[in-house]
């Protein structure tokens, strides 16, 4: 997969296309159902028991909405040896000996029980939560746009930024789609997708710019899809070396890592494809042109290919 | 743009147009070895197994200060020789600043070996005397340690334990202090005789606002108000409500910090002091942000138990000495200095008004102790004492203290906790005038004495209150599975990746395996010797660095490839280095950017996974570019180079 000669370009119709059918939904999901959003930002008791025999959760169920958590979903976790207890905030009510009760009146009522996890977060703490992130993603973008321009141009940037947001949204519309629970670890792995995707980006656009300065026959098309083809081979293998370590993460790291994983395997998936049509098809409908990226005459001889 | 400045300067290689066999810089070689060294001494600590080991302490919070029992040689040699006569070999033992550690070969003798000496140490039916705790002891040789080498700590996910964030209510301790200063004002405006509106809500938030009549009375009141109150505490501004002219006090933002920290300050004491009373090796009391406390406990998996124990405070109960006429109802009595001392029952101030206390020396040299009072308090001593000189104020330190008994129920030895209040005589001293919101307790025995004295006064002033607002507990076993699995994927994924260069990169792909392992030595290395946590995200950061190190060697290795159809390899090598540098940094600094973001943004967890994360986007760039160019230069450096395996 050297140099393979595809027109990616001449296709960008379709994938933007299917990309903003994607983005689109996404959006609307986000709108409409919003995200899963776990223990972590809306807070609530979460409390994980493991049993020495295999349990129903319907029987652990009645018990605990006797105990007076009408609330409380009661599911198996991992295996049907383990039981998880959810017990969503309630207004005004503190909710930090909840877990210890639940714990406390399972113990009473089994032997052979064992606590394996046991969270409890105050609606103060998700909140807070829920701003923090929300600016990190913000700030992450603002300071990304400002480096390209800086390295760049504010077409290279506005690129970058348009194929954050689209992987971004629908990484997190998926996660709405699929009501995947989107917790603290999601949104680490939102924030890696940005760093990812902004990697690719950048090798793209870097080649790209390097290609208008060299090959200053043909037009954008031409130089971009040359470009896109030169990296495509770099582009693929990170992607699947990453893809690799994620299947790892996926088969070995278990319940507490799943979300983690997937987010970021959908995130490496949607940023591959974005880089190479979101940021590359955007330089184009902003109107890229060769001279734009015209170097200084001086220091250009030791840059450029002779 | 300026976007050309790193164009030939490239300092990872010469100028890219000249090109000579003799390009790569021996000091090259010498800064990768070194790292290489380097990182794989500061790795070596998490090689070593801990150690099962148990940690004694007294059970007795003055310890620290006091002088009662001191854990020394004798109380060493005995818990050896009687853990040794119950057949359990003690590995190694030794003091520790306030307590002694025993390793043990095993968990089995470990664990026996807490049993008996639980059984001895604190006998069943009667209060504990000595924390004994589970815990797991380094065991990185001296010479490592010596040159700052440590194992990476595991994070409470991965060892099993509670984590608590409390939340200082500051809103409400604020109010209580403006409350109390409102009050204040209004006495001297009343002395003053000034009128001004009642009826009204003083204090709303962090301001005062006192309405008055008209404007002529609103500015004597300013004047007089000027006299006591102003900067740095307080801004004082004329205004108007929606019926009647005012004045505001604003408390200054430098103010309310301060009270804020003072307030953060003597909670992080209380807890600190409360924490020792846990059977915990390694506990960690922080605050966290503006008004929260973390607290983390490794280990400890009844969490109800340790919210009992936390959520206590002492308080403080100022007080005269009897007088002769006092009816025996007023009175009671409590032993001090050896003797019993009557005092009073009416309580002069709390501990809520005591702001601070502070050791120190008076101008001869003497010990004593500073005490600062809010004003309500100072105010309130000021006038009890001024019809009180030459008789004694006593101070009495209330504890609810949490009392640990252990029985054997049914064969199992079970230990409970109850609240109890204990209440002691911590001083009694002559007043020799009347005080005020300063005053001091002077010609004490000693410096240790006047620091005791001023360290239960500040544990029993005022705290603000806090609860619980988040809570989270991992059981041991979870935690030992979470390890299991973070290493597996560590190996899977790192396999993987490994056995897909080789095939897809033949000899360069070796040289980047090689670059590669280094990779995780050198993130390893780095987390150790910074004394990072390991967390489970930590590890998905590690994975995750792993598949992306690559990067940096495929975005080189494919430039190669272009270059090999146009040059011959000596050429094309370090042009596909030189070329590849620029794209490697553009990319590697912003994903970096957004790992930094991520690590202010997290606490615990999370600045786990952007912690790997970053310092793996730095290694990887190192590696890649120091390393494996090393390498390859080693491998196909010579000029005559005609075949190359990419």
């Amino acid at each position: 997969m050297d140099l393979m000669n595809i027109d990616f370009m001449s296709k960008r119709v379709y994938a933007l296309t299917a990309s903003a059918v994607l983005f689109v939904a996404s959006v609307v999901s986000l709108v409409v159902v919003n995200l899963n959003w776990g223990l972590d930002f809306r807070g609530g008791v979460l409390v994980e028991v493991g049993f020495d025999e295999p349990k129903d959760p319907a029987e652990v169920r009645v018990l605990v909405e006797e105990a007076g958590y009408q609330n409380a979903v009661v599911q198996n976790i991992g295996s049907e040896r383990d039981i998880v207890v959810r017990v969503l905030p309630v207004d005004g009510v503190d909710q930090s000996v909840v877990g210890d009760e639940i714990f406390a009146l399972l113990e009473q009522n089994y032997s052979g029980t064992e606590l394996l996890k046991s969270d409890y977060v105050g609606p103060a703490v998700g909140q807070d939560l829920t701003q923090q992130g929300a600016l990190a993603l913000l700030i992450a973008l603002l300071l990304v746009m400002v480096y390209i321009m800086f390295r760049f141009t504010g077409k290279f940037a506005l690129g970058a930024v348009f194929a954050l947001v689209h992987d971004i949204v629908i990484v997190a519309g998926i996660f709405s789609i699929m009501r995947w629970t989107f917790d603290l670890p999601e949104l680490a792995a939102l924030l890696a997708v940005i760093g990812y995707s902004l990697n690719d980006t950048i090798v793209v656009s870097d080649r790209i710019r390097e290609n208008f300065r060299a090959v200053r026959r043909g037009t954008s098309m031409d130089v971009i899809n040359y470009s896109l083809n030169q990296t495509l081979g770099r582009t693929l293998v990170t992607s699947l070396t990453t893809l690799l370590v994620l299947v790892a993460l996926l088969i070995a790291g278990g319940e507490q890592l799943f979300g983690f994983a997937i987010a970021l395997t959908i995130g490496v998936i949607v940023g591959t494809y974005s880089s190479i049509y979101v940021a590359a098809s955007s330089l184009l409908l902003l109107g890229i042109k060769s001279q734009e990226l015209a170097l200084p005459e001086k220091e250009g001889a030791t840059a450029m290919r002779s | 743009m300026a976007d050309s400045r790193f164009v030939g300067q490239n300092i990872f290689g010469t100028q890219s147009t000249s090109r000579s066999k003799t390009r790569y810089a021996p000091w090259r070689y010498l800064v990768a070895l070194l790292v290489v060294v380097v990182a794989g001494l500061y790795a070596l600590p998490n090689l070593f197994p801990p150690d099962y080991a148990i940690q004694i302490q007294t059970d007795n919070k003055k310890n620290s200060v006091g002088d009662p029992f001191n854990i020394g040689s004798g109380f060493i040699g005995q818990v050896v020789e009687l853990v040794e006569n119950n057949d359990v070999s003690v590995k190694a033992h030794e003091q520790l600043e306030n307590g002694a550690l025993f390793r043990f070969n095993s968990e089995i003798d470990r664990d026996r070996a807490k049993l008996f000496l639980e059984e001895r140490l604190n006998p069943e039916g009667l209060d504990r005397q000595f924390i004994v705790a589970l815990s797991l002891a380094d065991t990185t040789p001296k010479w490592l340690q010596r040159i700052g080498g440590r194992p990476m700590t595991l994070g409470l996910d991965l060892a099993g334990g509670i984590h608590f964030v409390l939340q200082v209510d500051m809103d409400t301790s604020i109010k209580n202090q403006l409350s109390d200063e409102a009050e204040k004002v209004l006495d001297q405006l009343r002395a003053a005789r000034i009128r001004y509106v009642t009826g009204q809500d003083i204090v709303t938030g962090q301001t005062l606002t006192i309405e008055f009549a008209d404007e002529e009375i609103r500015d004597r009141a300013m004047s007089t108000l000027r006299e006591h109150y102003g900067l740095p505490d307080y801004e004082l501004t004329s205004t108007r409500t929606a019926e009647n002219p005012a004045i505001q006090f604003s408390l200054t933002s430098a103010r309310l910090r301060e009270m804020e920290d003072l307030a953060i300050e003597q909670n992080l004491e209380g807890i600190r002091n409360r924490v020792n009373e846990l059977n915990v090796s390694e506990p960690l009391v922080q605050r966290l942000g503006r008004n929260r406390i973390v607290v983390d406990l490794p280990g400890v998996q009844d969490s109800s138990e340790a919210k009992r124990i936390l959520d206590k405070f002492a308080t403080l109960e100022f007080r005269l000495t009897a007088k002769p006429d006092d009816r025996p109802s007023e009175i009671e009595s409590f032993p001090y200095e050896g003797r019993m001392e009557t005092i009073q029952k009416e309580i002069i101030i709390e501990g809520k008004s005591v702001i601070n206390a502070m050791e120190g020396r008076d101008e001869h040299g003497i010990p004593q102790v500073n005490i600062t009072l809010d004003r309500a308090g100072g105010d309130r001593m000021h006038d009890v004492t001024k019809d009180n000189v030459n008789h004694h104020m006593a101070i009495l330190f209330i504890e609810q203290k949490p009392i640990v008994t252990s029985e054997i129920v049914d064969g199992v030895r079970v230990e409970t906790t109850r609240i109890e209040e204990e209440r002691e005589l911590i001083s009694v001293a002559r007043i020799t005038t009347a005080l005020g919101y300063k005053s001091r307790i002077t010609h004490l025995d000693s410096m240790r004495e006047a620091k005791l004295l001023a360290l239960l006064l500040r544990a029993g002033a005022l705290a603000a209150p806090m609860y619980f607002v988040e809570e989270r507990t991992v059981g041991a076993s979870l935690g030992e599975e979470n390890i299991q699995r973070g290493f597996t994927a560590v190996v899977i994924g790192f396999l993987l990746v490994l056995a897909f260069m080789l095939v897809y990169y033949k000899v360069f792909g070796f040289v980047a395996n090689i670059a590669l392992t280094l990779n995780l030595i050198i993130v390893i290395a780095v987390m150790s010797s910074i004394g990072a946590t390991l967390t489970l995200p930590g590890i998905a950061g590690m994975v995750l660095t792993v598949g992306m190190a690559v990067d940096a060697n495929v975005l080189i290795f494919s430039r190669i490839r272009e270059e090999l159809k146009v040059s011959k390899p000596w050429a094309a090598i370090p042009a596909g280095y030189d070329r590849a540098f620029r794209t490697i940094l553009d990319a590697n600094l912003t994903t970096l950017f957004v790992a930094l973001i991520l690590l202010f943004l997290g606490s615990g967890p999370i600045a786990g996974f952007a912690v790997t994360l970053s310092i793996g986007i730095v290694t990887s760039m190192f590696t890649a570019i120091f390393v494996s160019r090393g390498i390859v230069h080693l491998i196909y450096g010579r000029p005559n180079v005609e075949k190359v395996w990419i």
